[in-house]
């Protein structure tokens, strides 16, 4: 895309991770749920039933905007958005117009020409709708179980170049929802989605071309992908000298095509006005330190202090802070291993290198797996190694098992007699009987062919099955050669 | 008269109405007259009051995150038109 300018924004929406609805008590957990058998007289919409905010809602929308760099609002208004479909049963969503939670953030992301900060204009609350399903008789049938969970929206600045600095973006942004604990992250059960706002205009030109939104990107790929398709289609329409009509597109996952469709209602005839069912929300300084005081150590700021504290590398900090559990883990085994005199490198060769491996090939979490390979097994590997117990083919054999039974290391070498032989009376035994056994060699060694007592080690480990320290096979085989040196 | 025929034509579109001629005229009389209430208010100099949305003075109504029993699904479906499958039953969702 040389003669255009790309530029998109990104408007995520996100359920927030709560037990019990925003204004009201049913469960928020639908996922496994027969239909409307989490619904009361509020999520319903039905006249008289009064909306109390969930309090663990709005805090963890002010911790995500703390997440997020934002200035948090004082003062607080929820309004209706009001608007006819059958998945919305009081016929206006309650949301926030002119006084969103949050404002002014921002989110660094490895953008395509280094570091870039993408600014979010607002995160403010509302409620998830229904679910339809379409039958065949050309009826819907509606679930209002989702209706009323509860949801942020997070609006990004239209700050973002290209596809893949949005895909980057969105990743980016479900990492840090998921890691301060306000969102599952689950995209393909709907708890987060993602529709984009795209305009192209020809480079040197200053006003932004029309907006065009695009809806129903149920993943990172789905994303890139229909970015991708959207902005060739207005790059055609451009150079051939036509104009783009602002409108709302829908991806087609199947056929990989965005859609024109048909639109619900004009912004303005959404008629916003303030809840009256709902006092204003005042959030004052002491519960936004006390939200801050919860947030944990974020994944920026823990890759850096794995970089500078236990020297790792960009991508091994990377890989390590990847999600919450993952940098603990790391960090727990560190503890371990360096009680053995090993170093946090060592613990990051063995989880980065090793064990997200065995994970990758298991398929499961590092929650599960860790009840086999707690810290404690990492760091046993690492001091059979250190102490040249095992050698290094062992340690990852040891490991392995170990993370397939959960039996420890340790126990493993001493059952299986992996254990490397550093009795050093056996060894000088070995070498008498392969001297003894090998006269031709040991000729040529004495004979000044130093590369002759190859041959000799290299019998002994036959004999040992690997299990003998190379270097201490050589010190017994020259002991008993070269008696005087 | 505040509002034009097609105003009033698009307001009842947005609430579902479906109104003769006739009653569109109506509805443009009935309507501007209130609208027109609404513009004596606003003659009232409220520079000095703060506006607001609640007449309760209430602040920070908020609830603990604790999960509640929901409606019995017959109940929740009791005044439903139509219903299948423990749904509630609608047309399909097409747009004029
Ligand atoms: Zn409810």
């Amino acid at each position: 895309m040389h003669d255009y300018l790309v530029t998109i924004g990104l408007e995520v929406h996100a359920q927030i991770l709560t037990a019990s609805k925003m204004f009201c008590g049913c469960s928020a957990d639908y996922a496994d749920a027969a239909p409307n058998t989490h619904v009361c007289p509020t999520c319903l919409g039905l006249p008289g039933a009064l909306p109390v905010i969930n309090r663990r809602a709005i805090e963890f929308a002010i911790a995500t905007g703390l997440a997020l760099n934002c200035r948090i609002q004082h003062a607080n208004l929820i309004s209706r958005k009001n608007y006819f479909y059958a998945d919305l049963p009081s016929g206006y969503q309650r949301s926030q117009y002119d006084d969103p939670l949050c404002v002014a953030g921002w989110l660094d992301i490895d953008g395509d020409e280094g570091p870039r900060r993408i600014g979010l204009t607002r995160v403010h609350i509302e409620e998830d709708t229904g679910k339809l399903t379409h039958a065949d008789d050309n009826t819907s049938l509606v679930d209002f179980n989702r209706a009323g969970v509860p949801l942020m929206e997070i609006v990004s600045e239209p700050d973002i170049a290209s596809p893949e600095e949005a895909k980057r973006y969105f990743q980016k942004l479900r990492q840090i929802l998921i890691w301060i604990g306000v969102n599952t992250g689950d995209m393909e059960k709907g708890a987060l989605r993602c529709d984009a706002n795209v305009s192209l205009r020809p480079v040197g030109q200053e006003a932004y071309g029309a907006k065009v939104e695009i809806k129903n990107m149920n993943s990172f790929r789905a994303l890139e992908r229909a970015l991708v398709y959207e902005i060739d289609r207005q790059a055609a329409v451009l150079r051939a000298g036509g104009r783009i009509t602002q409108e709302t597109r829908g991806w087609d996952e199947s056929r990989g095509i965005t859609e024109a469709q048909r639109t619900k209602e004009g912004s303005a005839d959404y008629r916003y006005f303030p809840e009256p069912d709902i006092p204003p929300l005042q959030v004052d300084e002491t519960l936004i330190d006390a939200c801050r005081a919860r947030l944990p150590e974020l994944p920026d700021t823990r890759r850096a202090r794995f970089m500078h504290e236990y020297g790792l590398s960009l991508q091994d900090a990377e890989t390590l802070t990847a999600d919450r559990h993952r940098a603990a883990y790391y960090e727990r085994t560190v503890i371990a291993v360096q009680a053995v005199g090993g170093t946090p490198r060592d613990a990051a060769v063995w989880i980065a290198g090793e064990l997200l491996r065995l994970i990758n090939d298991t398929g499961e979490e590092l929650q599960a797996a860790e009840t086999r390979l707690p810290p404690a097994a990492v760091a046993e590997v690492v001091d059979m190694l250190l102490r040249g117990a095992i050698t290094r083919t062992t340690a990852k054999e040891a490991f392995e098992v170990a993370f397939r039974t959960g039996q420890s290391p340790a126990q493993i070498v001493a059952e299986r007699g992996w254990a490397v032989i550093s009795d050093t009376d056996a060894l000088t035994r070995l070498a008498r009987e392969v001297i003894a056994a090998h006269p031709k060699a040991v000729a040529e060694y004495q004979g000044g062919k130093a590369t002759a007592i190859k041959f000799l080690i290299g019998q002994i480990m036959k004999a040992t099955k690997g299990q003998a320290s190379p270097q201490m096979v050589q010190s017994a085989l020259e002991a008993e050669l070269d008696p005087g040196a | 008269m505040s509002l034009t025929l097609e105003e009033t034509a698009h307001v009842a579109r947005l609430a579902r109405l479906r109104l003769t001629p006739d009653e569109l005229a109506r509805m443009q009389v009935q309507l501007s007259n209130i609208l027109d209430h609404f513009t004596l208010l606003q003659e009232v100099d409220v520079s000095d009051i703060p506006p607001t949305a609640q007449v309760t003075d209430l602040v920070n109504a908020m609830r603990d995150d604790l999960v509640r029993p929901s409606l019995p699904r017959d109940e929740a479906l009791a005044n439903a038109p139509a219903q299948a499958e423990g749904m509630f039953r609608v047309g399909a969702i097409f747009e004029e």
